[in-house]
């Protein structure tokens, strides 16, 4: 038994919910899958006086398609991966939840834990920033709506309130004829992405870029996506793709750790976004 | 709505590999622990009880999932299969486990445990996978025996085997 003492609260709806972090406020953890936040419990990196266990909230972890896509917070990411709708209609998802983890814990962790995790390595917030979705968030107070591409702050560090629940994601469709694509290089499959890139495509008729997308994980203190403008209307080809990655590694200032310096990241922004960046041309349609 | 106090007691009641048990857990007692020091399960190993080496893994509602990383009274009504449940009751290994023996896919044991588990819902779920899906799943696990080849081996066999349907059918190889 490793986690400090705490109370364990299992609201089973949304305001039970909400009534609980109004109580606790930042006293409190949410817990989804637990995934992250278990390691951190048992490594005493947190120490909440309440653990709110939000998986049995009724219809938290609904997954809805329509002109946007919304998924709920305790979607599971095997699940997500297993649902093939979802996959169809969320392309970079599907490309990117595979590095999640590993099987054992996409089994139980979570879409909407990985969001609120907030680790700047992570996949998910990556694609959702990439993608320009956005987070739902509610409280007694109400209900709010964040763009990914501000709600991440820091390392671990978001827009969240403490007594707030990230009760959904909201992802865009893909535009029209959209390619896209995502890698990242790890010390070993599954673990902490050194660097990951996504991108998101759309071509004109004569091959020029019509849009870009293009997010770095594990680069700063939270999913970065760039400044893409200069390139719009370019041809997209090989040599493009090496101009937006050798572009876009000197406009970052990456991390220096124990995994990897500054300079192997800023090394594999230019290799590895190259490469995503063309692979995310030629799939456009 | 559930609100267990800290510092207490409670009563977990589950299924583990068909029976129904019954014990108590604080809230901060992980689901390790509720299994090896209250149900005295103890084929179900701790390694890093931080979710990387995959050492405690076991099935939770029919799906592999890490024991170190969650509460005992999170699973308080879950349907459990641990390592203990993978055998006949008289003894006899399964497809599984008779796999690992044959392809020497064991060396010091400890991480085998969580291993069989992973494997045992990942071939539910993917009856026929490619050596890379294995290697993927594999990832999961971290075995300092390095005796990775064995145990990937044994898995295709495995696979291969309950296949045919062969498992009862057929004495095991020498």
């Amino acid at each position: 038994m490793k986690p400090v003492a705490f109370e364990y609260c299992r609201p089973e709806t949304v305001a039970e919910a909400l009534a609980l972090l109004e109580e606790f406020g930042s006293e409190a953890t949410v817990l989804a899958g637990g995934m992250s936040l278990g390691a951190m419990l048992n490594m005493r990196l947190v120490r909440p006086t309440a653990v709110l266990d939000i998986k049995r909230v009724a219809g938290l972890d609904a997954v809805t398609i329509n002109g946007e896509v919304w998924t709920g917070a305790t979607l599971r990411q095997a699940a997500a991966l297993d649902n093939a709708a979802l996959m169809a209609a969320l392309p970079l998802l599907a490309k990117a939840l595979p590095n999640v983890g590993h099987f054992q814990t996409r089994n139980r962790g979570t879409l909407g834990g990985s969001v609120a995790h907030a680790d700047p390595s992570s996949e998910i917030p990556l694609a959702l920033a990439t993608l320009g979705g956005a987070v739902e968030l509610q409280s007694k107070r109400g209900v709010r709506r964040v763009p990914a591409r501000e709600f991440f702050l820091d390392i671990l560090t978001t827009q969240r309130a403490p007594d707030e629940l990230l009760t959904a994601l909201i992802w865009p469709k893909p535009r029209k004829g959209a390619g896209c694509a995502f890698a990242e290089i790890a010390q070993r499959h599954g673990d902490f992405a050194i660097v990951a890139c996504a991108a998101e495509v759309v071509l004109k008729a004569d091959g020029s870029l019509e849009h870009l997308a293009f997010g770095l994980g594990g680069v700063e203190t939270r999913p970065l996506v760039m400044d893409v403008g200069a390139f719009l209307g370019k041809r997209a080809d090989a040599a493009l793709a090496a101009e937006i990655a050798a572009a876009s590694a000197a406009s970052v200032t990456p991390m220096s750790d124990f995994k990897a310096s500054g300079e192997y990241r800023r090394a594999l922004i230019h290799s590895l976004g190259a490469q995503v960046l063309a692979e995310a041309f030629a799939g456009t349609r | 709505m559930l609100r267990l106090k800290p510092g207490t007691r409670h009563s977990v009641s589950l299924t583990v590999n068909g029976k129904s048990c019954t014990g108590t857990a604080e809230p901060r007692t992980l689901l390790t622990d509720f299994l090896r020091h209250e149900l005295k399960l103890f084929g179900t190993h701790v390694g890093c009880e931080h979710g990387v080496c995959g050492a405690c893994t076991v099935m939770v509602d029919g799906r592999a999932v890490r024991s170190c990383m969650q509460l005992a009274v999170e699973c308080d009504g879950a349907d459990m299969r641990t390592v203990e449940g993978l055998a006949a009751a008289d003894g006899t290994l399964n497809v599984l486990q008779r796999a690992f023996h044959r392809h020497h896919a064991l060396q010091c044991g400890f991480c085998t445990p969580g291993i069989l588990m992973s494997v045992t819902h990942f071939l539910a779920a993917n009856p026929g996978p490619t050596e890379d899906e294995v290697k993927d799943m594999l990832s999961g696990h971290i075995c300092r025996c390095t005796g990775y080849y064995p145990i990937v081996a044994a898995i295709l066999d495995a696979a291969a085997e309950l296949r045919a349907g062969q498992s009862a059918a057929v004495a095991p190889r020498v």
